[in-house]
């Protein structure tokens, strides 16, 4: 069965969501989406902490904590993890996997090295990636900041030698933008290591969804935008907190008009409708007891 | 009541045991302690991670003889994941390591075909079949065919009596055992913990096993 992975992008207390992992605008509170999700039939979360690389490890451990007492599915954190404690501390706080990126890259010993304490499992190698002129891949780090010359597709492989579990291959080009998901990148990845690769960035629609797992050959694709919207959509007033870009949130921005969000290509749609749409293409979904009845 | 006992033996998340397990109203211990084992009334044998190692660790805290004295007086005994493939005798895992053969039948390697997507290790959800034994009055009661649960694994066992497999997965060409019940010791190759509603209900199931 393909997965289907709400990514939350943590910032403080709040849920942001950017564009290309910039430009952050606040979309609600932690605590509405993970339950929201978790009900709909999400099939694991992820929950990304969006400025950990630059600032150092923030909260979302206590968000972490918090969501992992009552909802029982695999949690994935994300984001400035950069040692075996760190791994240890996130995975006591309830999570059940992380992801890493700049630590990987500066330090590849810190993949083997988790993966020998905590079990190939816990460790996914997340990879930001962008399209070079040419066709190659180029991984960035500090949230799709810094240039590192390595190639994507190299690295997913040496990763994956390593002890990495899972690969989950995010790209910077697509994130936000609702244009589709870098079909070329998943594919490439997923055809080249054993270990299941999860998709990342650029869903605009249950086809961009469709056509990674197709074509893409994804195993599991992480979505945030269109089922964020999907989501306030289904709820009349939206709990955030005063920090960061609020002003999505207060200029109360018909989220029922679609057609705002098609503009930037972005059509909001519930988790549940996504599922139904994939099953109707002939995709294994996972289907929970109160969709079926 | 006893509180549920979770056995620690240095492998594994067992916060998520632990957490399952007080979402479902009963009191979860996380402790290696081969007495406590010996006094306990409902035990849970997680674990994720390497065979061998396993092994290794519960020769060393001790709890390779409490755990075949608590499995032999027939009180209820839950393994997940590694916890249910060390009931078997053997594992083909690195090397062949010898289990706690509570259960006779050996461990083996799931097939990678990579052409087909199928991929080596299985993480995700995958369906519960029955595999001609009746769900009903056991750890799978009020689940349907079909209902999934989440999967981590890149082994599975091969009991050698069919009479203790109570449902079966299939993953690629392989359709392998993941659930296996015999009397009171019950194996549940995906997570339960992490395994939503479903998971839950065997989880639950299994702490309710013998307390009406």
């Amino acid at each position: 069965m393909i997965r289907i992975i709400p990514r939350l992008d943590i910032k403080g207390p709040n849920v942001v969501k950017g564009v290309n992992l910039e430009g952050m605008r606040v979309v609600g509170r932690p605590e509405l989406f993970a339950p929201h999700y978790y009900d709909e039939g999400a099939d694991e979360l992820l929950f990304m902490d969006t400025v950990a690389s630059l600032y150092g490890r923030n909260t979302l451990d206590e968000i972490v904590h918090r969501t992992a007492e009552r909802m029982f599915v695999p949690l994935t954190v994300s984001g400035g993890i950069r040692s075996v404690q760190d791994i240890r501390g996130v995975l006591r706080a309830g999570a059940d996997k992380v992801a890493m990126n700049t630590a990987a890259i500066a330090n590849p010993r810190l993949v083997a090295e988790g993966a020998e304490h905590f079990g190939s499992q816990c460790i996914v190698l997340s990879i930001e990636a962008r399209r070079l002129p040419g066709g190659r891949y180029e991984c960035l780090t500090d949230g799709g900041r810094e240039r590192t010359g390595k190639d994507a597709i190299e690295w997913a492989e040496e990763a994956a030698g390593l002890g990495a579990g899972e690969i989950l291959a995010t790209s910077v080009d697509n994130e936000g933008t609702g244009r589709g998901f870098d079909l070329e990148l998943t594919r490439l990845i997923s055809e080249r290591v054993g270990v299941p690769v999860i998709a990342s960035g650029g869903a605009g629609c249950a086809e961009h969804v469709r056509d990674v797992v197709l074509i893409g050959k994804a195993d599991a694709v992480c979505i945030a935008s269109i089922l964020h919207y999907g989501c306030l959509e289904a709820m009349k007033n939206v709990a955030y907190a005063e920090e960061g870009n609020t002003d999505f949130l207060k200029k109360k921005i018909p989220v029922s008009s679609r057609s705002a969000h098609n503009r930037r290509g972005i059509q909001p749609i519930r988790l549940a409708e996504l599922k139904q749409s994939l099953a109707d293409w002939g995709i294994e979904v996972r289907r929970t007891e109160r969709e079926a009845a | 009541m006893k509180p549920v006992m979770i056995v620690d033996y240095g492998l594994g998340n067992l916060g998520s045991v632990a957490r399952a397990v007080r979402f479902l109203g009963a009191e979860p211990v996380i402790s290696g302690d081969p007495a406590l084992l010996l006094d306990a009334e409902r035990v849970i044998l997680p674990g994720v991670g390497a065979f061998g190692v396993a092994m290794e660790n519960l020769k060393r805290l001790d709890l390779v003889a409490p755990l075949k004295q608590y499995a032999a007086s027939d009180r209820p005994l839950l393994g997940i994941c590694l916890g249910m493939q060390l009931f078997m005798e053997e594992s083909t895992e690195g090397d062949l390591h010898a289990g706690l053969g509570l259960i006779p039948g050996r461990v083996v390697r799931l097939q990678e075909e990579r052409q087909r997507g199928i991929k080596v290790p299985h993480i995700g959800w995958s369906g519960l079949e029955p595999d001609g034994r009746e769900w009903s009055g056991t750890v799978l009661d009020g689940l349907h065919p079909g209902d999934a649960l989440y999967f981590v694994h890149s082994y599975y066992v091969q009991p050698r009596n069919d009479g203790d497999i109570l449902a079966c997965t299939t993953y690629g060409d392989a359709r392998f055992c993941s659930v296996i019940a015999r009397g009171a010791l019950v194996g549940c190759q995906a997570h339960p913990e992490k395994s939503s509603g479903p998971g839950l209900k065997v989880l639950g199931n299994f702490l309710d096993v013998h307390q009406h």
